[in-house]
């Protein structure tokens, strides 16, 4: 991992719903790195990913809002020094809008070319030479889910963790840093938190999305199965990686107590906070306050509050 | 007596099915109707006309009743058909195409009214889900 004495610098992007309500998703983002000696940088003035990609082949529009973000990136790395050509995200629908938007740029030359155009007043041209990241991306293939567990000071034993990867981390095949149908990212670094990861039915299927704006009743349908099916498999919470799936999965479940009596509130985490956790990091850094389901009483029961 | 029985698609149709395979970049005549998509659809129960429906409808051309369809609408893009279709064809973006096609048609016809919600209903939402359902239901 880079220079021994200088932290390295990687460019971030936060996104809007980590500046809004998921500040407990960007805090612990941040703090979780800074702990594993790599400086994060905010990017400069980043706008909107665009949240979802168009998915009609005619749209050029749509795709102008992700790749400002490129060129901003681009604005970064020439004034800092270390710092690749390339940035992170935790939120798992940036990630996505923005890995589909770049991987979309690079392959037609002709949409690029009136993206270009269409930005004339930047400075820097827009040269398909930025590479996404996801934070999981990140962790495990450049520091190391080993050299992660080294920098953990308290070990989240007993804790059994349901890992929701939703859709944004597998779906398309092209924007997949795992398995499609069977991601395992998420189970290995909660392994190396201390964790017990465990397996449920539904860590892929689709919590809903955009329809909890107009739909409540359809999550709440999601949400009852999901969060049931975690719970069945005696978790004592999930984590996520998406603050839109969090809502769902959060906020959402007293709709799905009214849907179904039977349904047992579970807490859900950010994957960031169990590791700013397990890293030994503040409640400044957690924001356990800003969660739905107060996760302090299971984690009390494991000894870890 | 002739029992046969011949399926053409009109004219008029023949423009709709171009039109919807030129803005989901899809091969709509690719599908042998399997059924895998409406298999893993979390959306299924919610759908009027099943996504491998779909993808038959729009062979046929059948503009009418696939605009008209709550299916539509209800699609949340999860991509789930996407990544199982033994064709590779991409069924949320042939369904992306038909709601563009509703949305673009005519007058603005927006399937979502944001401010028909309660303000109590608005305050409560991030960001992400305000901004990505008026990106898919809003023109």
């Amino acid at each position: 991992m880079g220079n021994e004495n200088k932290p390295m610098k990687l460019a971030y992007y936060p996104g809007c719903t980590l500046k809004n309500q998921a500040t407990n998703f960007d805090v612990s983002t941040v703090s979780s790195m800074a702990k594993l000696d790599v400086e994060v940088e905010e990017l400069d003035r980043w706008n909107c990913c665009g949240t979802v990609h168009a998915l009609d082949s005619d749209n050029v529009m749509n795709r102008v809002a992700p790749i400002t973000n490129m060129i901003r990136v681009k604005e970064a790395q020439a004034r800092t020094e270390g710092m690749a050509s390339e940035f992170m995200t935790s939120c798992a629908m940036c990630y996505n809008t923005l890995k589909r938007a770049n991987i979309d740029v690079k392959q037609r030359a002709d949409a690029l070319a009136t993206i270009n155009d269409f930005l004339s007043l930047e400075t820097i041209k827009y040269e398909g030479d930025v590479e996404v990241l996801h934070l999981l991306e990140y962790l495990r293939d450049r520091v190391g889910f080993d050299n992660l567990a080294k920098k953990v000071t308290k070990p989240l034993k007993g804790l059994r963790v349901a890992s929701y990867y939703g859709c944004l981390l597998v779906r398309p095949k092209e924007v997949a840093f795992d398995d499609v149908e069977n991601p395992m990212v998420m189970e290995n670094l909660i392994r190396a938190l201390g964790a017990t990861p465990v397996d449920f039915s539904q860590k892929t299927e689709c919590c809903g999305a955009f329809h909890t704006v107009g739909k409540p009743d359809v999550i709440a349908e999601r949400t009852d199965k999901i969060m049931g099916s975690a719970h069945e498999e005696q978790a004592d919470l999930v984590v996520v990686s998406c603050p839109l799936c969090a809502f769902n999965l959060d906020f959402r479940q007293d709709d799905a107590k009214r849907l179904n009596p039977d349904f047992h509130n579970m807490p859900v985490l950010y994957f960031t906070q169990l590791m700013a956790l397990a890293f030994g990091c503040d409640e400044s850094a957690l924001r356990f306050d800003l969660q739905h389901i107060d996760p302090l009483p299971i984690l009390k029961t494991r000894g870890l509050g | 007596m002739d029992t046969t029985l011949r399926i053409t698609t009109a004219r008029a149709e023949r423009g709709f099915v171009a039109k919807i395979e030129k803005i989901s970049g899809q091969k709509l005549m690719a599908c042998y109707q399997c059924g895998k998509c409406s298999a893993g659809c979390p959306m299924a129960a919610h759908m009027d006309v099943l996504p491998n429906q779909i993808i038959r409808l729009a062979q046929l051309g059948m503009q009418e009743q696939l605009l008209a369809a709550r299916s539509i609408w209800m699609c949340v893009s999860c991509l789930t058909c996407n990544s199982r279709c033994p064709k590779d064809i991409k069924i949320a973006e042939v369904i992306e195409a038909l709601r563009m096609t509703a949305l673009r048609d005519g007058e603005r016809n927006d399937y979502l009214k944001i401010m028909e919600l309660s303000p109590e209903a608005r305050s409560v939402l991030p960001p992400i889900a305000t901004i990505s359902a008026m990106r898919k239901l809003t023109f």
